[in-house]
C-alpha cells in the first residue's frame, strides 16, 4: 500500500483538479497557470536528470523543448487541419483524442533525436565546454528553424488549435489539463524508475567519477547517449503540450533565456532531487505570476512615497534582474538548493511510514 | 574580385572586435580557468560608459564643453577605467567569494552567466529601451584604395587590435606581472607559497581584460554608433567562440580566431542568406570542440585520476 501511496495522492489531486475545471470553477487565467506549472515541472525534471543525477551541465535544454513544440506542431497540423504546407487533414476530427498520444510521441522522438547533438560531442568534453555545447546547439537549433520558411520561420507557427477544439468537440473535457497532468506522471515515474535501474546507477556513476565508472564496466557512452536523449526526449513532451496549450509556437521564445529558466529551477530544488526539483518548479512559476502583481504595485507605492523620480517607471523586465540575482545568492549561501541531492522523505523522515519516494 | 577584397576590409574590422573581446576570454581562462560568460556584457557597459563619457563632456550639451578631440582623448582612458573597474567589481562580488569557499567550477560558471543577465536586463530596465547614439568624435575620411572604399575609422579598429595584441603579448611574456599571470595558470596553489600576491593578480587579470572590452566597445560604439542593452549578449558569444577556436587560455589563439571567425561570418552573409550567419558560427564551434577540443594553438592537458 505504501509504495502506491504517493500515485493515488496524484491521482486523487489531479481528478478534483479536472473535476474543478470541467464545473468551471477554475477561471482560465488559473488553468493556465496550473497547466504552465506542468510544463515547467516536466521541463525542470527532465534537465534534473542530466544536470543534477549525471553531473554534466547542459545550459541548452530550451532548444530541445523547441524541437519538440515544432515537431509536434507540425504533426499535429498534419493529421487534423487543411493547412497549405501538408493539403488536406489526413483524419477525421473524431480521431483526435485518440490519436493525441501520438503527437505526443512524435514531438517526443523529434527532441530525442535532438538530444544526439549533444550527446556526441559530450564524450570527449565535460564541464564548461560541454555547457558551451549545449548553448551552441541551442541557438543552432533556433537558428535552423528560423531559417525554414516553410514553416513559418521568424513569424513562428500555428494552427494547432485545431487539434484541441477537435478533441474537445468529441467529448467536452478540459483535454489539455489532463494531457498536461499525465505528462508529469509519466516524466516523473519515467526518471524515478530510470534512476533506480541499472542505467540510473550507471547514470549515478558517470556524476561521481567518469574515468572510474568505465573501468568498473559501465560502459559510459552509452550511458550519456541514454540520459541526454531521454532528458531532451521528455523536454519535447513538454514542448508539444506548450504548443497546444498556447496554440502557437515561435523559436524565439525557446531561447537561452527559457534554458536559463530550467537552470534555476533545477538548482533552486537541489541536483538529483526530484521532489526538490518539482517544488522549485511550482514556486518558481508562482514567483513569476507574483511578480507580474507585484511589480506595479511597488512601482505605485514606491511613486506615492517619492522614492522614485516621476519619469521613472518600474516594469516587468525587473522579474529578469531579480531572477538572475536570486540565482546568484542561492549559489553563494545555499549552493545546493532546497533539498540538495535529498528526497523529501530523507529530510522528513517521517514520511516514509507514508510515502516512499524511490 | 572587389567585392571580395571590400569583404576583406570588412572582416578585418569585425575581427577586431571580436579579438579586442576575446582577449578578455582568454586571459581569464588562461589564469583562473574559469570562462567568464559576463564577459560580453561587460563589453556592453564599455560601450554605454563611452556613450555616457563622450556626452557628458562635449562642446554643445555637456558639462565640460570640451572639443571633439579633447573629449576622445579624455573618452578612450576613462572608459578603459571605468570598464575596468566593473570588471574587478564582478570579481570581487561574485567570483571571489566563491572561489575561496572551493565551490565547484559549474557554480562560478552558473554565477558568471547570471552576472551577464544582471547586466543586460539590469540596463534595460534603468536606461529603458530607448536607443542611444554616440556622438560623432571623429571625421570619417574615406580613403579609396585600388577600388576599396577604406574609412580612416576602420583603420583605427584594425590598428588599435593590432596595438593591443602586442602590449598585451609584451606585458603577459616580458613583465613581472605577466609571468606571476602565468604562473597562476601553472599551479595556483604553490604559487602564494613563492610568495606572489594571489588575489593581486586576479584583480590585474579581470582589470586588463576588461579595459580591452571598454575600448572595444567604445571602437563598436564609434564605428556602429546605436547601443541597446543587448548588443553585448551575441558578441560576446561570436568573441567567445573565436577563443574557443583559437585556444581558450592562449592569447595567439584568440587573436588569429576573433580574425578568423569575422571572416567565414563576413563571407557566409556575403554569399548567403544573413540569417545564417549565426547557425555557421555556432556550427564552427560546435565541430571544433568535437574535432579539436583545444583549438588551434591550444595543448590538450591531461587529467589525473
Amino acid at each position: 500500500m505504501r509504495r502506491y501511496t504517493l500515485n493515488i495522492l496524484f491521482c486523487a489531486a489531479a481528478v478534483a483538479l479536472v473535476w474543478l475545471a470541467q464545473a468551471e470553477m477554475l477561471d482560465g487565467y488559473v488553468l493556465n497557470i496550473l497547466m504552465l506549472i506542468g510544463i515547467n515541472c516536466i521541463f525542470a525534471v527532465s534537465l534534473n536528470l542530466v544536470n543534477g543525477y549525471m553531473g554534466e551541465f547542459s545550459c541548452g535544454h530550451g532548444g530541445f523543448m523547441c524541437v519538440g513544440a515544432y515537431a509536434g506542431a507540425l504533426i499535429s497540423v498534419a493529421f487534423f487541419a487543411d493547412s497549405a504546407l501538408f493539403g488536406e487533414a489526413l483524419f477525421a476530427p473524431w480521431l483526435a483524442p485518440w490519436l493525441f498520444p501520438v503527437i505526443l510521441l512524435g514531438g517526443m522522438a523529434a527532441a530525442a533525436l535532438a538530444g544526439l547533438i549533444v550527446a556526441l560531442p559530450s564524450f570527449r568534453t565535460r564541464d564548461d565546454y560541454l555547457a558551451i555545447i549545449t548553448i551552441a546547439a541551442n541557438y543552432i537549433i533556433i537558428s535552423i528553424i528560423e531559417n525554414i520558411d516553410a514553416i513559418g520561420g521568424p513569424r513562428g507557427f500555428s494552427g494547432m488549435k485545431r487539434t484541441v477544439n477537435a478533441m474537445a468537440d468529441v467529448i467536452e473535457l478540459p483535454w489539455m489539463l489532463m494531457w498536461t497532468l499525465a505528462g508529469v506522471f509519466v516524466c516523473v515515474l519515467v526518471i524515478r524508475r530510470l534512476m533506480s535501474s541499472t542505467y540510473g546507477k550507471g547514470v549515478s556513476a558517470v556524476c561521481q567519477n567518469e574515468v572510474a565508472a568505465e573501468m568498473m564496466g559501465v560502459n559510459t557512452n552509452r550511458v550519456k547517449i541514454m540520459a541526454f536523449m531521454a532528458s531532451s526526449g521528455l523536454a519535447g513532451l513538454a514542448g508539444v503540450l506548450y504548443a497546444h496549450i498556447y496554440g502557437y509556437v515561435n523559436a524565439q521564445s525557446f531561447g537561452l533565456l527559457k534554458s536559463t529558466e530550467g537552470l534555476v529551477m533545477v538548482y533552486l530544488g537541489g541536483m538529483g532531487s526530484i521532489s526538490g526539483v518539482l517544488m522549485a518548479a511550482v514556486a518558481f512559476t508562482l514567483l513569476i505570476e507574483v511578480l507580474r502583481f507585484v511589480i506595479p504595485w511597488l512601482n505605485e507605492t514606491l511613486h506615492a512615497v517619492n522614492l522614485l523620480p516621476a519619469g521613472y517607471q518600474l516594469d516587468q523586465i525587473w522579474t529578469w534582474v531579480f531572477i538572475p540575482l536570486m540565482l546568484i545568492l542561492l549559489m553563494q549561501f545555499r549552493p545546493e538548493g532546497f533539498l540538495g541531492n535529498r528526497e523529501l522523505s530523507d529530510v522528513f523522515p517521517r514520511l516514509r511510514r507514508w510515502i516512499t519516494l524511490k | 574580385m572587389d567585392f571580395f577584397l571590400q569583404q576583406c576590409v570588412n572582416a578585418l574590422q569585425w575581427g577586431s572586435f571580436y579579438a579586442l573581446i576575446a582577449l578578455g576570454y582568454t586571459l581569464v581562462y588562461g589564469v583562473l580557468r574559469l570562462i567568464n560568460f559576463a564577459h560580453g556584457d561587460v563589453f556592453m557597459v564599455g560601450a554605454y560608459l563611452a556613450f555616457f563619457i563622450s556626452t557628458g563632456l562635449l562642446a554643445p550639451e555637456g558639462l565640460f564643453g570640451f572639443s571633439r578631440e579633447l573629449t576622445l582623448m579624455l573618452t578612450i582612458p576613462l572608459t578603459m577605467i571605468f570598464t575596468s573597474l566593473v570588471g574587478v567589481t564582478l570579481e570581487r562580488v561574485a567570483y571571489r567569494p566563491l572561489m575561496r569557499k572551493g565551490a565547484h567550477r559549474l557554480y562560478v560558471v552558473i554565477t558568471a552567466l547570471m552576472c551577464g543577465l544582471v547586466l543586460e536586463n539590469g540596463n534595460l530596465a534603468l536606461l529603458g529601451a530607448s536607443r542611444r547614439t554616440l556622438p560623432e568624435l571623429v571625421d570619417k575620411t574615406i580613403y579609396n584604395i585600388g577600388g576599396i572604399a577604406v574609412t580612416s575609422l576602420k583603420l583605427w579598429v584594425v590598428l588599435t587590435a593590432i596595438l593591443v595584441f602586442i602590449a598585451l603579448h609584451f606585458i603577459v611574456t616580458r613583465t613581472r606581472m605577466g609571468m606571476a599571470m602565468r604562473a597562476v595558470s601553472w599551479d595556483k596553489f604553490a604559487l602564494p607559497l613563492m610568495g606572489i600576491p594571489l588575489d593581486r593578480v586576479i584583480v590585474f587579470t579581470f582589470a586588463l581584460g576588461s579595459a580591452i572590452a571598454g575600448l572595444g566597445g567604445l571602437l563598436f560604439a564609434m564605428s556602429y554608433p546605436v547601443l541597446e542593452p543587448y548588443m553585448g549578449a551575441m558578441t560576446g558569444w561570436k568573441a567567445f567562440i573565436a577563443a574557443v577556436v583559437g585556444g581558450i587560455g592562449e592569447i595567439r589563439g584568440a587573436f588569429v580566431g576573433g580574425f578568423l571567425l569575422a571572416f567565414v561570418e563576413v563571407m557566409v552573409v556575403a554569399f548567403l542568406p544573413s540569417t545564417f550567419r549565426d547557425l555557421f558560427a555556432f556550427s564552427i564551434l560546435l565541430f571544433i570542440l568535437w574535432q579539436r577540443p583545444t583549438g588551434i594553438f591550444g595543448k590538450p592537458l591531461t587529467t589525473k585520476i
